[in-house]
């Protein structure tokens, strides 16, 4: 392989990588843009949209009905984890929704502990999924371009939603004025449902990408995503959802180069490089690369 | 149209209204004025829904609306464009404008308000298309006003309309709220710049520490001593 195909390699690892944290990290930064809430449950929203399909597809189904079903339960679960843990909480510290996040995070890992197992679950991929595409000496999984593929897609229609559907604009508009939204007559908890709904599906499509690439799934594996998406919004700016798409594709894309192109004695602390680059960032631009200055609010 | 009774309402332990009344009928248009913390904010936040009152009531068109979610406030027919404005900064005008409308959709009501709003304020039809936060002031302050007459309103208020606007600004804000109450809408219009709105307003309320202690026509009030010397003094 010349130096050239390696590098083309590697960036497409790393669209495939970026698009994940991407998925991950949506979700995450619309709930923050109105609530103040990094939600770490997100990530057991996630893993339980991919056992959900697991049973669909122990049941019988076939994989994109089970895919479909897996999206649907992420969905629903992000809609009834909202209602039921924080809607109670409106108006608390920001602290309190935060720790009560943490708790649903136990709640959900020790509750696929304790009903289905701690141990790892096979993630049956279909044959036609499995397989490579070459071109030339560069060898790509067909998993990784249907990650790609999908991610691309799926922005295309989060951006329709966002900007051309009166619920997507009342989302932006409580993100970016609570007090101005609700005296526009926005009924605030169907955004806050809309949000938790729609980054919960993209967090259930992130998963079976996530489950699709490593070929299997733990009741833990939601730590992962939450924790990329987490930094993937710090990078772009957090609560900015082109913010979080950004900041996810440059850190999937650090990560990916820095283990390819580090000596291996360093490949192994490519996580400490990837906080020193995330450091700098936020030294130059304190809000993220796309967060808003002071300058840009009213 | 509206009457507020024996309102209380607290922050905290601070007893920001005092058992205030007052009353706007249909067609009118009402300023309330006061210094600095007197309780106006806090009055038009209680009627909008943002704060919830300790005890007594506001009864819009007869009915109960104390304690109703803003959305709900909204929908009966009440429109409040917030001290500071509170635009949605990244969003174009026009999307800000839509908002405005969250609570009607966009039918014959919508088309017929977005006309009006471009005829008082054209040059929020020039700008439609910018985003809100690089408006200037006045700007900033018409489209606040165009956002809350795209709620359909029968009741309009507003807070402090004139902050930190220059004075030919101020004057032609001024102009369209003249101009509204012409066609028909009620307005309720809290600000601390007294002599413009007493100029402007059928009737007045002057509050001082969450209590309504004066109150008579627009005219009376303007050419109150008292009040020209507590209100009109300084603002030459």
């Amino acid at each position: 392989m010349s130096t050239l195909e390696t590098l083309l390699q590697q960036l497409f690892n790393a669209l495939s990588v970026g698009s994940l944290y991407a998925e991950a990290a949506i979700g995450l930064a619309m709930v923050f843009s109105i609530l103040n809430l990094v939600n770490f449950a997100h990530g057991d929203i996630l893993v339980l949209g991919v056992y959900t399909m697991i049973f669909g597809l122990a049941a019988g189904l076939a994989f994109w009905s089970a895919a479909l079903l897996g999206i649907l339960a992420s969905a629903l679960i992000g809609l009834f984890v909202e209602r039921i843990a924080y809607r109670p909480l409106r108006g608390a510290p920001d602290v309190s929704l935060l720790l009560t996040s943490f708790a649903v995070t136990i709640l959900i890992e020790n509750g696929l502990i304790l009903f289905v197992s701690a141990s790892p679950r096979a993630f049956p991929l279909p044959p036609y999924l499995s397989g490579f595409v070459s071109l030339g000496n560069l060898r790509l999984p067909v998993i990784d371009l249907s990650v790609i593929l999908g991610a691309f897609l799926l922005l295309l229609v989060l951006t329709v939603l966002v900007t051309r559907t009166s619920i997507g604009i009342a989302m932006r508009a409580a993100a970016s004025d609570l007090t101005g939204a609700l005296l526009c007559g926005i009924d605030i908890n169907k955004v806050i449902a809309f949000a938790f709904g729609l980054g919960s599906a993209i967090a259930g499509v992130a998963g079976i990408g996530w489950a699709g690439r490593i070929g299997k799934i733990d009741p833990f594996m939601g730590l992962e995503p939450v924790l990329k998406g987490f930094v993937a919004c710090i990078f772009g700016g957090f609560g900015s959802i082109p913010g979080a798409v950004l900041g996810a594709y440059i850190l999937g894309g650090m990560e990916v180069l820095l283990t390819a192109f580090l000596p291996s004695e360093y490949s192994q602390y490519r996580n400490a490089f990837v906080f020193i680059i995330l450091i700098i960032v936020l030294l130059v631009r304190p809000s993220g690369l796309l967060g808003k200055t002071d300058k840009e609010k009213l | 149209m509206l009457s507020v009774e024996s309102l209380n309402v607290y922050y905290g332990r601070i007893h920001a209204l005092q058992n205030l009344s007052l009353s706007v009928s249909q067609g009118e248009l009402v300023a309330v004025i006061g210094s600095n913390g007197a309780g106006k904010t806090t009055l038009l936040r209680s009627i909008s829904g943002l704060l919830r009152p300790r005890s007594g009531d506001v009864l819009y068109q007869g009915r109960s609306i104390a304690g109703l979610p803003p959305h709900r406030v909204v929908e009966l027919g009440i429109s409040h464009c917030p001290e500071g404005r509170h635009l949605f900064a990244p969003l174009t005008v026009l999307e800000n404008l839509m908002m405005g409308a969250f609570s009607r959709g966009t039918g014959e009501a919508y088309t017929r308000n977005l006309e009006l709003v471009f005829t008082l304020f054209p040059v929020l039809k020039e700008r439609k298309k910018q985003r809100a936060g690089t408006l200037s002031g006045g700007e900033q302050q018409m489209l606040a006003i165009g956002r809350a007459l795209m709620a359909d309103p029968a009741l309009l208020m507003l807070d402090e309309p004139s902050l930190g606007l220059a004075p030919l600004v101020v004057a032609r804000i001024f102009e369209s709220l003249v101009t509204l109450r012409r066609a028909g809408k009620t307005i309720l219009l809290v600000e601390q710049n007294a002599r413009m709105a007493l100029s402007v307003a059928d009737r007045g309320y002057v509050i001082e520490r969450g209590q309504v202690v004066l109150s008579g026509s627009g005219r009376e009030l303007g050419t109150n001593p008292e009040i020209t010397k507590a209100y009109l003094g300084g603002e030459g």
